[in-house]
C-alpha cells in the first residue's frame, strides 16, 4: 500500500468517489485549475472539467446555498470553505436550511452535502486561519461532524460521508494535513461514520481526543506510561452523533476521564461528553472528569503554542486525574 | 471634481409607477390590451387563471376568520398579490420548478396540490405536509415540482439558482422560478444568488413581488435605487419591470425569462410591481404604519377586478358564473377545512423522525424519555 499524507489520500478518495459517481461536484474557492490552497483537490480540474471541479466567487454563502440547490437536484455537491474561519456566512445556508431540509419538509426534501474544511491552529494562522468550530454544528440538530485523525481514515471517512444521505461537516485538521502519513490502500473502502477508535488501550484513563490533538494526547499517554499510568487513547473519528458505546464502556474501565479539544472550553463539545458520561457512567467514575482545551480567548497568533492543549498541558492532567 | 448626481429613489408606491417607462403594462384601464406584450391567452385560459385567483382571495379571506377564531395559529397571505403569483406560476411549464417564499400558495395550487393537503397543513395535523413540524403556509409539494419554505428571508434564492445550475449541468431543459418579496433584496442570498446566476448562466427566472412593504419597512427604506428590477443590470442579468397587478403583463414577462433560460442565456430579474392588502401575516397590524388612503388606491387596482372587468368585456364572465365560481369554492374549503379539523395531530413519536436518514442513539433515547413524560395540560 503507498504512503499518503492527509491532503493526498483525502484527494485520492475524492477522484475514486468522482470516478464512481457522476453525481459528486466540487466547488469552492480555488478549488479549481490551482487545486484548492491546501492543493487537497491539485488534478481534479483536469481530470473532470470545468463543469464537474468548479471555482466559485467569494462567498460561502453563494457556495453552500447554491451547492444545497444542486443537491435538491439531484448532485451531490462537495463543497470547500476555504478555512473552518470563514464558514460563518454560510452559517444560514448550513444551520437553517441544509440542517433541517429533510424534517422541514416532512422527508420530501433530503438535501445531502459533504462541506470540507480545514480547521484547527498550530499554523501560525492567527485569529482568522485557527478556529475550530465543531460544536457550534454539533448543537445544530439534523448535521453530522466528521474529524478524522489520520490518511487512512481521511479517505475512508470521506467515502462514507459522500454515501451517507445525511448532510456532513467534514472537518480537515489541517495541521497534520502533511503531517500525519501513513499506508492507504488505494482502492475503495469506506471507515463507518460514527465508529470511535480506540488507537492506544490502557486501564487507567481514558482520553478522548480528535484530530490533530489526538497526537498530543498519544504523546501524553507514552509519557504518562514512564510515570507508570496506563491510558486508553480514544479518538473519535465521527464527532456527531458520537459513538456513545465506545466512550462508556472505556469510562467504566478507567473511572477517569481527560477529554482534549482545541476549541474554546465553554460550550465546548467537551462538555457535552463529560454530561454524556456522568448520565451514562457516574458512579464507576474514580475523579472528576477533567477538559483540557483551547480557552476561551479569540485564538492568539504569536501564543498559539500556549493556547493549543498540547501535550505539556495534557500530561499533568493525567496525572492528576490518576492520582486523584 | 464633480460629483455625480445622485438619482433619488422614485418609490412613491403610487400606483401610477406602473406607467412609468419601460414598465410592462398590458391591460389599460380602458379595457383593451397593448397588442406589443399581450400573451394572447386563449378564452378558457383565462377564465381558468381567473377561477382560480377568486378560489385563493376566498381561501386568504376564510384563513383569516379561521386565524381571528382561534382554529388555526396563523396565516400569511397574497391578498393583492394574485395576478403576480398565478401570473407566473400559469406561465411556468409543467416541468419547471417552483422555489417559493412564503406566500405563493396559489402558485402550488395552480400546478396541482391538492387543496386538502394545504388546509392540513393550516391546521398542522397528521396529513401535513410537513408533518405539523412547520407553522401555517409552510407546506411543501414536491410532486408538483414545489419547493420546500422556510422562514429566513432570501435563503431560497441561492438554492433556486443551484438547483437550475444542476439543470444546466445535466443538460435538462428546466427552468426554475424563485419567489421573494422586496424586503428579501436586502438579503444576503439575493445579491449571492445573483451573482452566481450571473456567472454561471442559470436558467433561473428571479420574481420579485414588490408589493410596497416588508412588515412595515417601505420600498424606500430597503433601497436608494429606482427599481428593484436595475439591481439585475449589477450581475449582468437582463431585468423586467411589470405591472403585477396585470395579469396579461405577468405572464407576459415570465414568458420572456422562461424563454431565455430554454435558450440558454441564462437568468431574468423580474419585478412585479404590486400591492399588499393585507398586513403582513395575521400577526400585523399595518394600520400602525400605514395611510388607509394609500391602500384605497391600491385597492382600485385590484388584479381580480381587473381580470374581471377583461372577461366581462370580452363576454366570457357573468355574474351567475361568479356566484358559481364562488360557491364552489366555499363548498370545497368547507369540506376541506371539516375533513382537516377532524384529523388527529401527528403521533409523539414522529417529532424525532426525519431529522436523519436513520434515526440515531440520542434520539431515540431522547424519545423513549419523552414517551415516559406526562403530555403537556394545554396546547399553548
Amino acid at each position: 500500500m503507498p504512503q499518503m499524507n492527509m491532503v493526498q489520500a483525502i484527494n485520492d478518495g475524492l477522484r475514486l468517489e468522482m470516478r464512481r459517481d457522476p453525481r459528486v461536484v466540487v466547488m469552492g474557492e480555488d478549488v479549481g485549475k490551482v487545486g484548492g490552497v491546501f492543493r487537497v483537490t491539485a488534478g481534479l480540474y483536469d481530470e473532470f472539467g470545468d463543469d464537474r471541479v468548479i471555482d466559485t466567487p467569494l462567498s460561502e454563502g453563494g457556495i453552500i446555498g447554491t451547492a444545497i440547490g444542486m443537491a435538491l437536484y439531484g448532485l451531490v455537491p462537495v463543497p470547500e470553505i476555504q478555512f473552518a474561519d470563514f464558514i460563518f456566512p454560510a452559517y444560514d445556508q448550513i444551520v437553517s436550511e441544509l440542517a433541517k431540509f429533510r424534517y422541514r419538509s416532512g422527508g420530501q426534501y433530503p438535501a445531502k452535502l459533504v462541506i470540507r474544511t480545514p480547521v484547527g491552529g498550530g499554523i501560525r494562522g492567527g485569529l482568522y486561519h485557527s478556529q475550530s468550530p465543531e460544536s457550534v454544528f454539533i448543537h445544530s440538530p439534523g448535521l453530522k461532524v466528521v474529524c478524522p485523525s489520520n490518511p487512512h481514515d481521511a479517505k475512508g471517512l470521506l467515502l462514507a460521508s459522500i454515501r451517507d444521505p445525511d448532510p456532513v461537516l467534514f472537518f480537515e485538521p489541517k495541521r497534520i494535513y502533511r503531517a500525519a502519513k501513513g499506508e492507504v490502500s488505494e482502492g475503495d473502502y469506506t471507515v463507518p461514520l460514527s465508529k470511535a477508535a480506540v488507537v492506544r488501550e490502557g486501564s487507567q484513563v481514558s482520553v478522548i481526543a480528535w484530530g490533530a490533538m489526538l497526537y498530543e494526547a498519544l504523546e501524553a499517554a507514552n509519557q504518562a506510561q514512564s510515570q507508570g499510568i496506563e491510558c486508553e487513547v480514544l479518538d473519535l473519528r465521527t464527532l456527531w452523533p458520537v459513538d456513545i458505546d465506545a466512550i462508556v464502556p472505556s469510562v467504566k474501565k478507567t473511572g477517569r476521564v481527560v477529554v482534549v479539544h482545541e476549541a474554546p472550553r465553554t460550550c465546548g463539545f467537551g462538555g457535552e461528553i463529560i454530561a454524556l458520561i456522568n448520565e451514562k457512567a457516574f458512579l464507576h467514575l474514580e475523579a472528576p472528569p477533567v477538559r483540557v482545551t483551547g480557552f476561551d480567548t479569540p485564538f492568539p497568533y504569536t501564543l498559539e503554542m500556549d493556547y493549543l492543549p498540547l501535550a505539556h498541558r495534557i500530561l499533568p492532567a493525567i496525572v492528576e486525574t490518576a492520582r486523584y | 471634481m464633480t460629483l455625480a448626481a445622485v438619482i433619488p429613489a422614485k418609490h412613491s408606491r403610487n400606483p401610477n409607477d406602473v406607467l412609468a417607462p419601460g414598465v410592462i403594462r398590458v391591460m389599460k384601464d380602458d379595457g383593451s390590451v397593448d397588442p406589443l406584450h399581450d400573451p394572447a391567452l386563449s378564452d378558457s385560459e383565462l377564465v381558468s387563471i381567473y377561477t382560480a385567483m377568486v378560489r385563493v382571495r376566498l381561501l386568504d379571506d376564510r384563513l383569516v376568520s379561521l386565524q381571528r377564531q382561534g382554529r388555526i395559529g396563523f396565516h400569511i397571505g397574497s391578498i393583492g398579490e394574485e395576478a403576480a403569483i398565478l401570473g407566473s406560476a400559469f406561465a411556468m411549464r409543467k416541468d419547471d420548478w417552483i422555489f417559493p417564499c412564503y406566500r405563493e400558495f396559489g402558485a402550488a395550487l395552480w400546478r396541482g396540490m391538492e387543496l386538502q393537503r394545504y388546509i392540513d397543513n393550516m391546521f398542522g395535523n397528521a396529513n401535513d405536509t410537513v408533518k405539523g413540524r412547520q407553522m401555517p403556509d409552510h407546506y411543501t409539494a414536491r410532486e408538483v415540482h414545489f419547493g420546500s419554505i422556510s422562514s429566513p428571508v432570501g435563503t431560497q434564492i441561492a438554492q433556486a439558482v443551484g438547483f437550475s445550475w444542476a439543470a444546466k449541468l445535466k443538460g435538462d431543459d428546466v427552468a426554475t422560478i424563485v419567489y421573494f418579496g422586496d424586503g428579501a433584496t436586502s438579503a444576503n442570498d439575493f445579491h449571492t444568488g445573483l451573482n452566481f446566476a450571473g456567472v454561471f448562466k442559470t436558467p433561473t427566472v428571479f420574481f420579485c413581488r414588490n408589493n410596497g412593504w416588508a412588515i412595515s419597512v417601505p420600498t424606500e427604506r430597503q433601497t436608494a435605487s429606482a427599481s428593484f428590477a436595475e439591481k439585475g443590470q449589477a450581475y449582468g442579468i437582463p431585468s423586467i419591470r411589470c405591472d403585477g397587478n396585470d395579469l396579461l403583463a405577468v405572464v407576459s414577462a415570465t414568458r420572456e425569462a422562461v424563454a431565455r433560460a430554454a435558450r440558454g442565456d441564462g437568468s431574468t430579474l423580474i419585478e412585479a410591481i404590486t400591492y399588499r392588502l393585507s398586513g403582513h401575516s395575521t400577526s400585523d397590524d399595518p394600520k400602525a404604519y400605514r395611510q388607509e388612503n394609500e391602500v384605497e388606491e391600491w385597492r382600485r387596482r385590484d388584479p381580480i377586478a381587473r381580470l374581471r372587468r377583461l372577461l366581462t368585456t370580452r363576454g366570457l364572465w357573468t355574474d351567475n358564473d361568479q356566484t358559481a365560481a364562488e360557491g364552489a369554492a366555499q363548498e370545497e374549503m368547507k369540506q376541506a377545512i371539516a375533513v382537516a379539523e377532524k384529523t388527529p395531530l401527528p403521533a409523539q413519536s414522529t417529532m424525532f423522525e426525519d431529522v436523519y436518514a436513520e434515526t440515531p442513539w440520542h434520539l431515540r433515547e431522547q424519545a423513549e424519555y419523552l414517551a415516559r413524560c406526562p403530555r403537556p395540560v394545554s396546547k399553548h
